[in-house]
């Protein structure tokens, strides 16, 4: 498996999710498992850059492919999340930054969402309304969404004017 | 999980013939069900043939105007095909309001078609089910039914199914191609899905070994103006307890062509040919719309939980048809 720019040779079942094989074969516990049924988000790794959830992916699936752990991440969203208050307990905050930094290159290539006014817009503005539709997949407990919000933001503000 | 035997397939020929001729085996795509059905105990297949390598992943535009889907299309993707967000935004829409993003960057297509439905009695394995254990029984006709069919439902089970996309689908006269070591045939997919009658667990006309592996929409210019209104109980991330997928076109006040389908309601996206037959020829009013609803809720049954979803449904109609009427693009 290609994980975090490394190569691993692993030895899996295939009922072995992708997320059980980072955190019990690996010890790449900065994933976590949240519901383990798709529902949460707090599992969300990037596969060829784009996010998924990884409880629900066979690992024997991913054979080969990029996969980013937020092990793997060096991104100012990370900076982003602390200066906004975008966590309380944390255990949410790997899978939120590794599905921003997803959501993010989603909409950099044009992605409507469904609180997209006008489909056909090739770039539709990042409002905060899309910032949380896009990113309603992860859960946060704690109720740290508006610092999410923020956050994300404030990254996707810098990146446009960078 | 209980363990089972994986095989990758190099082609769609090698996969119908491995599923036909393992016992107990399945095919897996994005696994975005499968997979949570399987830790579930619910589905027990002893071996499963992954499909996601086979080249069924093209969007292409058919000689007479149609879109041919590949099966293994990411619903992601489908919902941002440049094709399909201008010709048939009523699909986009409805694939937008499905799942969550990372969900849709892995279901496909055809694995969004045959998912199985939410209902919490099905994935409970103290509770009754027809459904899982067929005979013993359905808990959620007396329990809490409140996300559960109001349309088509029988005395033995009451589910619904969950997809969108099968909705708009349901709407665009699609059709869906099927394979097997038997070849090929084609099935409109307002005939894929099965209502319940007394045998639940037979949920589609697919055969255990079939493979979908296209889904075919028709050159229909009324979807142009399309929409998908979705309501559900939180903003996002959340199944419907009523949707509706529309297509209207109006000349001269007077509805000249309209796709209705409604989900949430039913085991199976449900096309709603009552009232496009009240609305067709009709004039373009509220109140024309409110009759046609009536029409089409009028088989509709509920229970104690879940009869809101009657009149739920019937304001959800009109006022997606009055947004296609008010938005100028239906004219």
């Amino acid at each position: 498996m290609r994980i975090n720019g490394a190569t691993t040779v692993l030895e899996l079942e295939p009922r072995v999710s992708l997320l059980d094989a980072l955190r019990d074969e690996l010890g790449l516990t900065g994933t976590k498992k949240g519901c383990d049924q798709g529902a949460c988000g707090a599992c969300t790794v990037l596969v060829d850059g784009e996010r998924i959830n990884s409880c629900l992916a066979l690992a024997v699936q991913y054979s080969g492919r990029e996969i980013t752990t937020v092990e793997g991440v060096d991104h100012p969203l990370q900076a982003a999340f602390v200066a906004n208050d975008g966590l309380q307990c944390g255990y949410c905050t790997p899978g939120q930054i590794c599905s921003a930094i997803g959501m993010l290159a989603e909409h950099a290539a044009g992605a409507p969402s469904a609180v997209t006014e006008h489909l056909c817009e090739p770039d539709p503005e990042l409002t905060d309304a899309e910032i949380r539709e896009r990113m309603s997949g992860n859960l946060c407990r704690c109720g740290a969404y508006n610092g999410i919000v923020d956050s994300v933001r404030e990254v996707a503000v810098a990146e446009q004017l960078r | 999980m209980r363990p089972f035997g994986y095989v990758s397939a190099p082609d769609v020929a090698t996969a119908v013939r491995v599923v036909s001729t393992e016992p107990n085996a399945k095919f897996l795509g994005g696994g975005t069900n499968l997979v949570d059905l399987m830790r579930e105990g619910v589905e027990r297949p002893d071996t499963l043939v992954d499909v996601t390598g086979l080249p069924l992943t093209a969007i292409e535009e058919l000689p007479g105007g149609g879109v041919r889907i590949g099966a293994l299309v990411r619903n992601a993707r489908l919902a941002a095909d440049p094709l399909i967000r201008s010709r048939y935004p009523v699909l986009s829409r409805a694939l937008l309001s499905g799942a969550s993003a990372q969900l849709r960057n892995v279901a496909t297509v055809g694995g969004n078609l045959v998912q199985r439905t939410r209902c919490p009695y099905f994935y409970d394995h103290a509770s009754a089910c027809n459904k899982r254990e067929p005979g013993a029984g359905c808990d959620a006709i007396g329990g809490v039914n409140r996300n559960h069919a109001v349309l088509g439902a029988s005395e033995h089970c009451i589910a619904t199914h969950p997809s969108d996309m099968a909705v708009a689908l349901a709407a665009l006269d699609a059709v869906v191609e099927l394979e097997s070591v038997r070849g090929t045939r084609r099935v409109p997919l307002l005939d894929l899905h099965r209502l319940p009658g007394e045998t639940p667990h037979v949920e589609t006309v697919l055969t255990a070994d079939e493979l979908i592996t296209a889904v075919e929409l028709p050159h229909l210019p009324v979807a142009a103006a399309s929409h998908y209104r979705k309501v559900r109980d939180r903003a996002s991330y959340a199944f419907a307890l009523v949707s509706v997928a529309a297509a209207l076109h109006v000349r001269e006040g007077v509805v000249t062509d309209v796709r209705l389908a409604l989900g949430g309601v039913a085991a199976k996206p449900w096309r709603a040919h009552q009232a496009e037959r009240v609305l067709l020829g009709a004039e373009a009013t509220e109140e024309v719309f409110l009759r046609a609803a009536d029409a089409e809720l009028a088989a509709a049954t509920g229970l104690p939980d879940n009869t809101f979803k009657i009149e739920l449904a019937r304001r959800t109609i009109v006022a997606t048809l009055q947004e296609l009427l008010t938005d100028g693009s239906a004219a």
